[in-house]
């Protein structure tokens, strides 16, 4: 497992093209990797996550997305993300076909995919119209042992999944604590695993079942301290609930949102640079 | 009339936590939800079980969080689990008494629209979309809505069914193997509706003090059915203002902190 600068790992491992899941529910988001990958101007992704979030409103609107797989797309606790429904209602700046779940199917997609299997099952029930929209990925089987009905949602295999985590020692291995999401399962569906961490240690210290990704399933890690900002990292710093506020106004009108990404993240070397520049970090 | 001496949210916050019985296990989804149940936990229902669907479960925020996986929900849990298992362990294997919901539409069955206004495909309005929501309409035993009422999102048909409620009424969700008893309240701001035993058409069964039945036909987009008897509900206790106003002080305190990030490592 390499420990490598950023730049350089979003530059060998994420291709134009490439499906790529930044995962981390509310909590562990990785906006600095998500910045890199728009900085390095990668187009046609296909995205993958839960929550988009703002990181994925951010790609969306910088053009660098041509599919998105999600579960629930908005601004949590404040509204809509704007650049998404942009990208949906007006086709800007580009289309974006999206593969929608809810997050029970998305979450047992990831496993499923985790599992080396082809689809995951649940109970079905009452049908909503998400099994009926154009390009629905949802199928009726039977049980072989109870003939009842079950839902099936095909397996997610990301080409790569990034997460942030809190530390890394100095075999590689990773310290995931606090809400952990699908983090660990969009981690072991991919082919590769990229790590962003918001310190390396000697020792991770991990209670006995703490989630710990061995260094052998990691293709790179990065150390980035403030990875995770505006999310947060339990333990190092809380989530900025200033920051998804304000980014509703930033986020509504396309001017002042490409500004907005102009000055703090393509006119920044990295995400250090644009901690300092918002005034988080000395 | 005079000014009631609370707004609409608090009266349906209020009216809200109302509806939870102590010891009951609620999954709970962000702003009056996680108002009401919190204002329940700190009030009549102590030994309410709070799960947000970020998998912090049991959890006691001294706070409201802002989003569903806000740090305060992690710190103050009894135990954090990853989300395949929220959803399959605790939620779908039947281990949550009450689900809350909101939406942008809701039919005249308790059916719900979260995900777009107008075609899919074209859409008119692009909403968030299902997250837990469909889910729990299924499972949870019971579900409460609570929705602000006018005939936009009180509508006759939805644009979009993403959760359901009793899909086209007369025992048609329990046809469909639902296992959850499926929508017992809608709390609006003008008071309470729920359906009907047989048909399972929601009806008016409780207003607000001050508000008149008219009002509430004026606000809802199909011809609402009024139940022979309607309740009046009580106003806020100002002992349940008191509570509810200081959480939010203290949420809008927590919110207003500015965010340090150390870069020294």
């Amino acid at each position: 497992m390499p420990l490598l600068p950023l730049t350089e790992a979003i530059a060998t491992h994420v291709h134009d093209g490439d499906s790529v899941a930044l995962e981390g529910f509310t909590h562990l988001i990785p906006f600095a990797a998500g910045h890199e990958i728009i900085r390095q101007r990668r187009r046609n992704l296909h995205l993958i996550r839960m929550t988009p979030d703002l990181i994925y409103d951010q790609l969306i609107g910088m053009g660098s997305a041509a599919r998105l797989t999600f579960s629930w797309g908005g601004n949590p606790g404040v509204g809509s993300l704007h650049r998404l429904r942009d990208a949906v209602e007006r086709q800007w700046p580009q289309p974006l076909a999206l593969t929608e779940f809810s997050h029970a199917e998305l979450a047992l997609a990831y496993q499923a995919g985790a599992s080396g299997m082809s689809c995951g099952l649940m109970p079905h029930h009452a049908d909503t119209d998400l099994a009926r929209v154009p390009g629905a990925m949802l199928r009726t089987v039977r049980c072989p042992f109870t003939d009842r009905p079950l839902a099936a949602v095909p397996a997610i295999n990301p080409e790569v999944t990034i997460l942030h985590a809190q530390q890394i020692d100095t075999q590689g291995n990773v310290l995931i604590r606090g809400i952990v999401g699908a983090a660990k399962e969009a981690a072991l569906a991919a082919r590769r695993v990229l790590v962003t961490v918001e310190e390396r240690v000697e020792r991770l210290g991990a209670d006995m079942n703490a989630l710990v990704l061995p260094s052998w399933l990691i293709t790179a890690a990065s150390i980035v301290p403030g990875g995770a900002y505006p999310s947060y990292a339990q333990g190092y710093y809380p989530r900025d609930n200033r920051f998804y506020l304000a980014w509703d106004q930033i986020a509504r009108d396309r001017e002042a949102f490409t500004a907005w990404m102009e000055r703090h993240v393509l006119g920044v070397p990295d995400h250090a640079a644009l901690l300092r520049a918002l005034g988080v970090a000395a | 009339m005079s000014a009631p001496g609370y707004t609409p949210d608090e009266i349906m916050t209020v009216t809200a936590a109302r509806h939870l019985k102590d010891g009951a296990v609620c999954f709970v989804g962000i702003g009056l939800p996680s108002a009401a149940c919190n204002l329940a936990r700190l009030t009549h229902a102590p030994h309410l079980v709070l799960i947000y669907e970020s998998g912090t479960v049991g959890t006691k925020p001294a706070v409201l969080p802002l989003s569903i996986g806000d740090g305060e929900l992690a710190e103050t849990a009894t135990s954090i689990v990853p989300l395949p298992e929220i959803f399959a362990h605790y939620l779908q294997r039947g281990r949550v008494d009450v689900g809350f919901l909101g939406a942008a539409q809701i039919d005249r069955y308790g059916n719900l629209n979260s995900t777009v206004i107008g075609d899919y495909a074209h859409p008119k309005v692009r909403l968030p979309g299902a997250g837990g929501a469909s889910e729990i309409a299924t499972y949870a035993r019971e579900v409460l809505v609570i929705m602000k009422q006018t005939p936009r999102s009180f509508v006759p048909r939805l644009d979009f069914l993403t959760s359901a409620g009793y899909l086209t009424g007369c025992g048609a969700r329990a046809a469909s193997g639902s296992p959850g008893a499926g929508p017992r309240a809608v709390i609006t701001d003008f008071g309470v509706l729920r359906p009907h035993p047989q048909i399972e058409e929601l009806e008016l069964a409780a207003l607000y003090p001050g508000i008149s039945v008219d009002a509430v036909r004026a606000a809802t987009g199909w011809p609402l059915r009024v139940a022979s008897h309607i309740e009046t509900l009580p106003a806020p206790e100002p002992a349940d203002l008191a509570v509810l106003r200081d959480l939010e002080a203290r949420t809008r305190a927590a919110h207003a902190q500015p965010i340090r990030i150390n870069l020294r490592n």
